[in-house]
């Protein structure tokens, strides 16, 4: 008697494709550009900063967040979709930290971020969540940086740099391109506005910069620290 | 079932004290975990750090106590995480004494006596709370639990005045220390004691 309630939303195709999740990767297409890129001993996340409308309050849109001391994350696509699976995330690292007395690693939390996304693609009567995220940070007593991308489908895997949203495809070709080994904290706080800078509207005011270090300081940059990068490229 | 509104003396023994001063918290935990009639670990932590500018002592039964702590604790991470502000001491203690109400009026309840002592980094004042297993909840200047609050208490009153330095309070906690060595039957050998305020907890030596 349940009816069609029963079935998921999300079916294959004839031809062995889930439609659902490509057209989750398409909102995802459309969502503003994130970028990050792993250092020698850091990582560093970058967003592309939708304007915000004049009577808007910029302190309450927020692309980049916290999961945990250690953790940070950024994504592109459904605002709204976003903040349910930081939500998510957020209570798993704690509950990761009550349970085993350990902070979660990255590789961890991000398979948890990754399988909440594949179970609604399977599940009856959800959608999937229209966003895919980059997940930076160190493990504990580790000083190996680490950035980690999601997506719609539940796929994660580990980037040594990786763009998501919009232009992604160009901003990541930048990067195969100027990307090389053992970069120091500058030249990828560098490298990784230099490539938003090729999508974004020039100017400071339209990028966020988390840089994150192995004592895992999260460092949000100052506009005036990111000129200064900025005219230095 | 009917609750069990006298204490169980093995829970007794233990010994947990706070006092405020004029911008600092300091706080103590004896360090016996001890069953009847023998101590098994002589150098227990009965605290845990809720946040930057807060801590919490407990006593009771044993496990109830590390569970009760450990979930509050990861509670009050997660709001300081989500919001990107740490919890106020008032509102952490608030939300444990809910808790302890809730539990109280569950199948099993946590038996845990508790001090949680905070400071406001709002208002830049110290806060010090005696919660206990029924779920009450009151703010104090000096608190204590166990057997050797009986003793305590009055040189607490004697002594204590609000604006009290931290190099008084320590003599002040002395004084208590010194009173149990002397008064309580139980040989309660080391304390654990630490002091929070503006820049966080830290462990002190008296």
């Amino acid at each position: 008697m349940a009816g069609s309630y029963d079935r998921a939303l999300t079916v294959f195709s004839p031809d062995g494709h889930l439609f659902q999740v490509e057209y989750a990767l398409e909102a995802v297409r459309k969502g503003t550009c994130a970028v990050g890129v792993r250092g020698n001993d850091c990582v560093v996340l970058g967003v592309e900063k939708k304007s915000v409308l004049k009577l808007q309050d910029p302190r309450t849109v927020r692309k980049i967040v916290m999961l945990d001391d250690h953790v940070c994350m950024a994504f592109a696509g459904l605002n709204a979709d976003a903040r349910v699976l930081v939500n998510k995330a957020r209570i798993e690292c704690q509950s990761h930290r009550l349970t085993v007395e350990d902070p979660v690693t990255i590789e961890y939390i991000t398979r948890y971020i990754a399988g909440v996304q594949q179970k609604y693609t399977q599940s009856g009567g959800v959608r999937p969540f229209g966003i895919s995220t980059l997940i930076i940070g160190f493990d504990a007593n580790d000083k190996t940086p680490r950035l980690y991308q999601t997506d719609p489908s539940g796929i994660y895997s580990a980037w040594k740099a990786n763009a998501i949203g919009r232009s992604s495809k160009t901003v990541r070709e930048f990067l195969e391109k100027n990307y090389k080994e053992g970069l120091t904290k500058d030249e990828t706080i560098k490298l990784t506005v230099k490539s938003l800078l090729e999508v974004v509207q020039t100017g400071a005011k339209n990028i966020e910069i988390a840089l994150m270090t192995a004592d895992s300081v999260i460092k949000n940059l100052e506009v005036e620290e990111l000129q200064l990068v900025n005219d230095g490229a | 079932d009917v609750i069990n509104l006298f204490q169980p003396s093995d829970q007794e023994m233990e010994f947990l004290i706070g006092i405020t001063g004029k911008d600092f918290v300091l706080t103590a935990a004896d360090t016996s975990a001890a069953r009847s009639i023998t101590v098994m670990k002589s150098t227990e932590d009965k605290s845990r750090d809720l946040n930057k500018h807060n801590i919490m002592l407990y006593s009771g039964e044993s496990g109830d106590t590390v569970t009760f702590a450990e979930y509050i604790q990861r509670n009050v991470r997660l709001y300081g995480i989500r919001n990107g502000i740490e919890l106020t001491p008032k509102a952490a203690a608030t939300f444990t004494r809910k808790e302890l109400a809730t539990s109280l009026r569950s199948r099993h309840p946590y038996t845990v006596f508790l001090l949680i002592a905070g400071y406001d980094i709002t208002t830049s004042k110290p806060h010090l709370y005696w919660i206990d297993y029924l779920g009450s909840s009151a703010e104090v200047p000096f608190a204590a639990h166990g057997y050797g609050s009986y003793y305590c208490m009055s040189i607490l009153d004697r002594y204590h005045h609000p604006d009290i330095t931290l190099d008084e309070a320590k003599v002040l906690v002395k004084k208590c220390i010194d009173e149990l060595k002397t008064r309580f039957v139980i040989n309660l050998l080391d304390f654990k004691i630490k002091v929070t305020d503006q820049d966080g907890i830290r462990e002190i030596t008296i």
